[in-house]
């Protein structure tokens, strides 16, 4: 700490002679924690620096830093940091004059962190809004004064320094990411300013039509347009047809329309499936399903932002889940962060906009204890995208107002360089705002944020395949959110939206203004005045602002007698609503810059005009042997191991970071029990005060599964996802699931095979079960080159259900209630253990994977439906059996209700099991579908078996009040009794 | 009986306000929700209200420090009313970031009728685990200048924040503040006993102070959330607890009744006697 500083927390400035540093001209704020007063930033910190190897490090402090405008009066200042910056109980402030860098101080070294050039910074806009609101500087909320924020951590490290570099190295690991944010020590080449502007626009046009394929393919990969030869072909065919050449405007917006992110050219596309051709596999299989099924409940599918269910008094509920792969893999935190923003913007897009009431989250991530020398080249570590990606969707999600309620993480050496990224929001709408209708006439207006040059090409970036240099080249693709500029954007919205003062409404998701615009005006057309678009600096060529994925914003379509009322609506939340042109009835989209002409396309074109060529696919499932059920030697190690894996163990360290009770809604939370330690199968929520009615929200997935048996995989995981919702009383027959596939390179056949396997296993389901998809989301460029060599990533399938329950009171949680209730385990047990954590604990591969039985499953989820309304007392816990199969459901039962279990398997419904597999650990660790552990209240159990007349269910075991798992061997005699605290205390073992 | 005519005020961040909006009217409060915007704008709308409440939420991101933003706009704009509405027996609560806010306020610390507000010795800093968690935890009512509130009553209620840590400048401080009963609310363990550790006391606040009050006892705020407890099933162990054991209601909805009677003129029967009055 500066010894100038003052009790007072303010202190004299300090000038620096030191040659070394050249201080940028800007007033700069140094707010540390005063002496005695605990930095609880600081362990985090120095753990970090530890992890990425430093040592000899006496003591970590941290400093935020603030850069004000160098024209403010020394008395400004003061009064900034006084009533602003620093807080007078915990905070000391260091000020230092324009142009001067802090005093050197001995023994200690200086990491500063700085957002790069254009980086978003929302705390460096509030600043300058609070200084204007305060009076201490000039300007207004939308063109406040520039202001920048930055880190400083201020290593003890004695008399021996740190080398810079091996510290700037060891900073840039550990405490920034260096996508968005530069590392220096001690203050070189910190700047101060807005990024530099563009060259000056001038209108490009860029010659396609006499080019040959070579310079067709040398235009695509230099404009990072991500479109094929045959794209490029179509492309050119087309402006000859039209007699002149393209401008780079109208190519980024082709390439923007046409990236697979936007336009699912594969799941649309023709397929020959080793000689059966396929056209357009998503129309064949995922939404043939919800077409035959028919459901009168089904209110909006596939076609808007969101799928639409009903739900009760005039009500629906929306639900979209959306993947954000390849912005995760470079940056975990802003990536995953603005995956929440995104999804939240489709909520608030579909129909004329829901209110967003839960978030759900899903994580794929490498193996959480990888040895650092192991990692790719240009990967950041699995635990570091892990935690990254759980803080970016913490900070969004809670600042959004919006609970976190549901979701999981998977972990496999396949996700390493490629993690997943799900993000998914669930809305309620009135009926009558569920549709929406575009007019010619109607003004194009954008409501949100402003436009700057971040994400550009993001849509376009998500579609090509990462590889080590995806961090330098695409840094540009990775945008930084701003929640509380998405819930302004909320509240008014739904004004709005209640005033009925727009007819139209979609977000600026990938692609920016110009897939938003593009969409909207698809039937009709649009004239837009690009140099009309609010920017947050100057300089934007008018390419630049069309694609721009800058977060927060929202297109309207809005009657031009309504855009007053409309834009003091806005105004009334600090939101800017902006005119940028209209909707038309020409069919063209017409784009202009300062009255220049800047691009005009055909829409038809546009929209139909994607080449579709047909793909090969097929499939040879993998040569591996079946290594059967080993028997287990120890079994209580193999329960504590299983209970210890990511995909297993608590979740509590993530889920404690969101705030799942926002909103007041909550019924089932994500974790239930005495201590609130026990995983629920699914969240419920009560979506109306006036209505009992309640929702159900569960997923189902696997990282193994896919690489053997991808139809097994899905229907599978339909099950899963299923069984979840079922498990807490979500009503079977008012159900409906999405679908998110994240592949490899679908260009390849047997990516393509595979997906061609699951999507067919996806309709078989959908059919059985009787729930129809109503939204989806496919991310399949999913592989990482390092040299030559492509790796994709195991095909992997999220299904998320949504479920009605009929009474809230009736729900049921999965921690056991009381001792001398019997426990029924509900469905077969198979010789199904592919995939299986057993197997995986094991380090072995193959085997058959599990897969329901789609003639019985139906009617176990009925039947046990029909249990749990019936009344309380009957059914008193219910747990699916899923990862770990019965040995983990039962433990997990057991600790989250504090009781005892005895558990006999001879007594489990089981197939035919050959002696390949151990009788013992199959029943036990199998993880067949379709399954439950049922605890029934004393005296109930006639009651309970009747619903279950004719379908596999058995009394397997009792709870008891002595807190132990006690499991029999088939052969009789004791094979496992552990203690529930051991059971606990491996479950709760991978906290971070 | 008379509503308590109510002013919720929200900003660029609130999130809270449908829940405690709910809860206010649950029991019988009159709720007029507005932006502080048009509060700064119309400040005379402070003169016919009896509670003012700022609810939970992210107030402009919580940028910079939780609540500073709005408290300094509070301090600039709206001081002199604020200070008016208290002394003319006007009720103020802030949950969570509307406890943030009412501290950057300096309102606490303000004696009734005093002009001037003395320099800030309180703080809610960041939680002792260095995170944002969301929990449940159990209030327990103490002997405070809070005429309303039940000495002994125990809430078990969520709290869900990152900034909640109650910390003082020195334990001079802590002094006056139980002198004057300023000590409102305290995190203990579910049967009432005093929580010594983390979690029963979720953020590390000293003396596990979750809550406080002006000297006048009217301005409350407190960093949990009784309004995320007011149906029977908000209680994370309902499906435990014997069935028809009569819960109606959860037992945050209590809290929100004897402050809207209070706010309302309405007198609160408090079986034992206040520690300051």
């Amino acid at each position: 700490m500066s010894p100038t500083t003052t009790p007072g927390g303010l202190s004299r400035p300090t000038a620096s002679t030191d040659p070394r540093t050249t201080a940028p001209d800007a007033w700069r704020i140094e707010i540390a924690r005063r002496a005695g007063i605990e930095d609880p930033a600081a362990p985090a910190a120095e753990a970090a620096l530890r992890e990425a190897g430093l040592t000899g490090i006496a003591r970590v402090a941290t400093v935020r830093g603030y850069f004000l405008p160098p024209e403010l009066s020394r008395a400004a200042v003061e009064r900034a940091v006084r009533e602003v910056l620093c807080d007078p109980v915990l905070d000391v402030a260091r000020i230092v004059e324009p142009k001067v860098a802090p005093a050197a101080q001995r023994g200690v070294q200086r990491v500063l962190v700085a957002r790069k050039a254009g980086v978003m910074d929302p705390v460096a806009l509030t600043v300058a809004r609070a200084l204007v609101r305060t009076g201490i500087a000039s300007g207004d909320d939308h063109a406040a004064p520039f202001t920048a924020t930055f880190r400083v951590f201020e290593l003890e490290t004695g008399a021996t320094p740190i080398d810079r570099d091996r510290l700037a190295a060891a900073a840039g690991r550990g405490l920034a990411n260096e996508v968005i944010e530069d590392v220096l020590v001690d203050d070189e080449g910190l700047r101060f300013g807005p990024p530099p502007a563009s060259p000056r626009h001038q209108l490009v046009r860029v010659p396609v039509r006499t080019v040959d394929d070579a310079r067709l393919a040398e235009i695509a990969r230099d404009g990072h347009l991500s479109l094929s030869p045959a794209e490029m072909r179509a492309i050119q065919a087309h402006f000859r047809t039209v007699d002149r050449e393209p401008t780079a405007c109208e190519l980024e917006t082709i390439a923007q329309t046409w990236s697979e992110h936007c336009k699912h050219k594969t799941f649309t596309g023709i397929v020959d499936f080793d000689g059966e051709v396929i056209d357009n596999l998503l129309k064949r299989t995922i939404k043939a399903a919800t077409l035959e099924l028919d459901r009168p409940w089904c209110i909006s599918v596939f076609h808007d932002n969101a799928g639409i269910i009903e739900f009760d008094q005039g009500y629906d509920v929306a639900i979209k889940v959306e993947t954000h792969n390849h912005p995760s893999a470079l940056d975990p935190y802003g990536g995953a962060g603005t995956g929440v923003g995104g999804v939240v913007r489709d909520i608030l897009g579909v129909g004329l906009g829901a209110r967003p009431i839960a978030n759900t989250d899903a994580f794929f991530v490498g193996p959480l204890d990888m040895a650092r020398e192991d990692l790719p080249k240009g990967t950041l570590h699995p635990a570091r995208v892990l935690t990254g990606v759980v803080a970016g969707v913490r900070d969004y999600g809670n600042r959004m107002g919006i609970p976190t309620v549901s979701g999981g993480v998977w972990s496999h050496p396949g996700y390493t360089s490629n993690p997943l990224v799900f993000a998914g929001t669930v809305g309620i709408l009135p009926r009558w705002a569920a549709t929406k209708s575009v007019q010619p006439g109607d003004l194009v207006v954008v409501v949100g944020g402003r436009t700057g040059r971040d994400g550009i090409h993001g849509a376009t970036f998500s579609s090509a395949e990462l590889h080590e240099e995806s961090e330098s080249v695409s840094s540009a693709a990775v945008q930084i959110g701003d929640a509380i500029e998405e819930k302004r954007v909320l509240d008014g919205l739904l004004k709005a939206r209640d005033e009925r003062l727009y007819r139209g409404v979609t977000d600026c998701g990938a692609g920016g203004l110009s897939s938003a615009v593009g969409e909207m005006s698809a039937e009709c057309g649009a004239e837009v005045d690009l140099d009309t678009v609010p920017l947050k600096y100057p300089g934007l060529r008018p390419e630049e602002i069309w694609i721009s994925e800058a977060q927060e914003r929202m297109v309207l379509a809005v009657p031009p007698e309504s855009v007053e009322r409309l834009r003091a609506v806005f105004e009334a939340e600090d939101v800017e609503a902006t005119v940028i042109g209209r909707f038309t009835k020409t069919g063209r989209l017409v784009l202009r810059y300062h009255g220049e002409v800047v691009g005009d396309l055909d829409l038809h074109f546009l929209h139909e005009g994607t080449p579709r060529p047909v793909r090969k696919a097929t499939w040879s499932a993998p040569k591996l042997s079946d290594p059967g059920a080993p028997a287990a030697r120890d079994h209580e190690a193999v329960v504590l191991g299983l209970l210890a894996m990511p995909d297993i163990a608590s979740k509590e360290w993530i889920v404690r970071q969101y705030d799942h009770e926002v909103q007041g809604r909550s019924v089932l939370k994500p974790l239930v029990g005495t201590r609130m330690d026990g995983p629920g199968d699914a969240a419920v929520l009560q979506p109306l005060e006036t209505s009992r009615k309640g929702i159900a929200i569960g997923c189902g997935a696997s990282a193994r599964y896919g690489e053997l048996d991808p139809g097994a995989m899905a229907e599978a995981v339909i099950d899963e996802a299923l069984r979840n919702v079922v498990a807490v009383g979500g009503d079977p027959d008012r159900t409906a699931i999405l679908d998110n596939f994240s592949w490899g390179n679908c260009e390849k056949p047997d990516r393509l095979g595979a997906l061609v396997l699951a999507s067919k296993a996806c309709y078989r389901a959908a059919i059985a079960y009787g729930t129809p998809f109503v939204s989806g989301k496919d991310s399949l460029n999913n592989e990482y080159r390092v040299g030559d060599r492509s790796i994709p990533i195991p095909p992997t399938l999220l299904v998320t259900a949504l479920s009605i329950c009929p009474d809230v009171a009736r729900s049921t949680s999965m921690d056991l209630k009381r001792a001398g209730s019997r426990l029924y385990l509900v469905g077969t047990t198979r010789a199904e253990m592919g995939g299986s954590h057993y197997l995986a604990l094991r380090e072995h591969t193959g085997g058959v994977v599990p897969r329901p039985d789609l003639a019985v499953a139906p009617k176990l989820f009925r039947a046990l439906h029909a249990a749990i309304q019936s009344g309380a007392g009957t059914v008193l816990a219910v747990h699916d059996l899923s990862e770990g199969g019965l040995a983990v459901a039962a433990a997990e039962m057991a600790f989250a209700g504090d009781l005892g279990v005895h558990v006999r398997l001879a007594s489990v419904p089981c197939a035919e099991l050959a002696s390949s597999h151990d009788p013992d650990s199959t029943r036990l660790y199998s993880e067949s579908c379709s399954r439950f552990l049922i605890e029934v209240g004393g005296g109930r159990a006639s009651e309970f078996e009747a619903f279950f007349a004719g379908l596999p269910c058995a009394y397997v075991g009792d709870v008891e009040s002595a807190p132990r798992l006690v499991v029999e061997g088939v052969r009789g005699g004791r094979i496992l009794d552990v203690p529930v605290d051991r059971l606990r205390s491996a479950h709760q073992s991978s906290a971070r | 009986m008379k509503a308590a005519r109510t002013l919720l005020l929200r900003t660029a961040g609130t999130n809270c306000d449908g829940e405690t909006v709910r809860a206010l009217e649950m029991v019988g409060a009159e709720v007029d929700v507005v932006h502080v915007r048009r509060l700064l704008a119309e400040p005379q709308r402070l003169e016919n209200v009896d509670l003012l409440v700022f609810p939970g939420g992210f107030s402009y991101g919580d940028d910079v420090a939780a609540g500073r933003i709005l408290g300094l706009e509070l301090r600039h704009g709206l001081l002199p009313e604020l200070c008016r509405f208290v002394d003319r027996g006007g009720h103020v609560l802030g949950v969570c970031n509307g406890f943030q806010i009412l501290v950057e306020s300096g309102l606490f610390e303000r004696e009734a009728n005093a002009a001037e507000l003395p320099p800030r010795a309180i703080a809610l800093h960041q939680n002792a685990s260095n995170r944002f968690e969301c929990r449940w935890v159990t209030l327990r009512a103490e002997r405070s200048a809070v005429r309303w509130l039940e000495p002994g009553m125990l809430i078990p209620c969520p709290s869900a924040h990152g900034e909640g840590r109650f910390v003082v400048r020195d334990d001079s401080v802590l002094r006056r503040l139980e002198q004057k009963g300023q000590i409102a609310l305290r995190y203990a363990r579910p049967d009432g006993t005093a929580a010594t550790e983390y979690p029963a006391n979720p953020n590390g606040s000293v003396q596990s102070i979750a809550g406080i009050c002006d000297p006048t006892g009217r301005v409350l705020g407190l960093m949990p959330h009784p309004e995320r407890n007011i149906e029977p099933w908000h209680h994370p162990h309902w499906t435990r607890l014997a069935a028809g054991d009569g819960r109606t209601e959860g037992e945050g909805l209590e809290f929100y009744r004897r402050l809207v009677a209070a706010a309302a003129g309405v007198p609160v029967e408090r079986r034992s006697t206040a520690g300051a009055t």
